[in-house]
């Protein structure tokens, strides 16, 4: 019990896979305007990461023994069909929702964070129980970095800020004091 | 020959004009995990290359069989084909940078980038310009890759491809080469650019304003 609890806050906090692995900044950087979209982009997101988990952890146990040189693409299948059934309930029970991502649900498939999920899980040999911990984890903070930075630039949407640096550079700069911040986590677990 | 000068304005065009990276912002996931050091950028940016070249390659040849339907899903298997050829023969050759990079090689596959090139140009022109296309992009990509890792290698490690620079009194700035060094020294060089960029337009717009005067006294005189 004290290892899951240690997978979901390390993968939450110390290692977030956004502000400490670089993985997942295109949605990052895209949809973070909002604070309401990023938190539901959010949601899709872990949702899909926890699917993914399931289905890494099976592909591995039953088929990749015995053709591992199948992993990338396998995964990649998987991954892109559970985005598309997710694109296609959404668009049936949500049409707001579906309207606000727009392209940027598609491109769950292509975020890195998720098929980043499965090869970490996989090469850490993660087990079933664990690695949904560790998905449900990185999805959390994933969430987590998504709503601080819309939060941030919502905040510094009326501000004074030189023409230049608005934009991408700007947010660069925002997400670089997030992770100098998210840095003071790592103390956490040595310190006990 | 006019056409080999177009061919070789779509392989220009990803050094500066629609850098991957400086201007269309795509790709930014290996861009800042693998250049804490200059090698490992390298490294990966011949990964990309070879991946980026070889799938506009196939797509472009293929485009007639590849119904509309389901075209993402074969770019990305293709794509990820690509991938694990990299992969594999990087682990046979050099393995102590393929540990370094780690799951970031296999993430080429996700690379928005190279996804982007297959959709918005290799799917709809011919062979040859998607290949001089995906060059010039992927030299564009590596170009970014080389500036970032060279900055933080030299900033955070004082020394660069592994080579001492500044001796033995230098203080590493350690943050550089750890994530938020990342954020920040692409934030920066993305400033850099833009204003770059800026200073050119208004370059431009004066000459524009100065031709027009001189031709306006020209006319007056005449």
């Amino acid at each position: 019990m004290d290892n899951l609890i240690w997978i979901f806050i390390s993968t939450l906090l110390v290692n977030n896979f956004v502000l400490a692995y670089f993985l997942g900044l295109c949605p990052f950087l895209g949809v973070s305007g909002q604070l309401e979209t990023s938190f539901r982009l959010g949601m899709a997101t872990t949702f899909v990461m926890v699917v993914t988990a399931l289905c890494a952890w099976i592909l591995n146990t039953y088929v990749l023994i015995y053709a591992p040189y199948l992993r990338l693409i396998s995964f990649i299948v998987v991954i892109a069909s559970t985005v598309q059934f997710i694109e296609m309930s959404i668009k049936k029970l949500s049409p707001g929702l579906f309207k606000s991502l727009g392209i940027f649900l598609p491109l769950i498939t292509t975020n890195c964070a998720i098929l980043g999920l499965a090869i970490f899980a996989t090469n850490r040999g993660y087990n079933l129980i664990e690695g949904l911990v560790f998905a449900l984890g990185a999805g959390a903070g994933f969430t987590l970095a998504m709503v601080l930075m819309a939060g941030i630039r919502e905040e510094t949407e009326l501000m004074n800020v030189p023409a230049l640096i608005r934009g991408t550079a700007f947010n660069l700069i925002i997400a670089g004091i997030l992770s100098m911040a998210f840095m003071g986590f790592a103390g956490l677990f040595s310190a006990s | 020959m006019s056409n080999d000068s177009t061919a070789y304005d779509e392989m220009l065009k990803g050094l500066w004009r629609d850098n991957p990276v400086f201007v269309q912002v795509l790709g930014m996931c290996p861009m800042l995990a693998v250049t804490n050091s200059a090698i490992n950028a390298v490294v990966m940016g011949i990964a990309t290359f070879f991946v980026l070249v070889g799938s506009s390659f196939l797509v472009s040849a293929f485009k007639q069989w590849i119904p509309k339907q389901v075209r993402i899903s074969l770019y990305i298997v293709i794509i990820a084909t690509f991938v694990t050829v990299v992969d594999y023969s990087l682990l046979a050759t050099l393995p102590a940078i393929h540990k370094q990079l780690g799951a970031f090689i296999p993430l080429i596959v996700v690379n928005c980038m190279i996804l982007g090139r297959q959709e918005a140009f290799a799917s709809k022109n011919t062979v040859k310009f998607a290949v001089m296309d995906a060059v010039g992009m992927a030299s564009g990509f590596m170009i970014a890759l080389l500036a970032l890792g060279s900055v933080r290698e030299i900033l955070g490690s004082g020394s660069i491809f592994g080579f001492d620079l500044f001796g033995a009194n230098f203080e590493p700035w350690v943050i550089m080469v750890l994530p938020p060094g990342g954020f920040l020294t692409l934030g920066l060089l993305l400033l850099f650019f833009n204003w770059v960029t800026e200073r050119r337009k208004q370059f431009i717009v004066k000459v524009a304003e100065l031709e027009q005067l001189s031709a306006e006294e020209a006319s007056n005189n005449g």
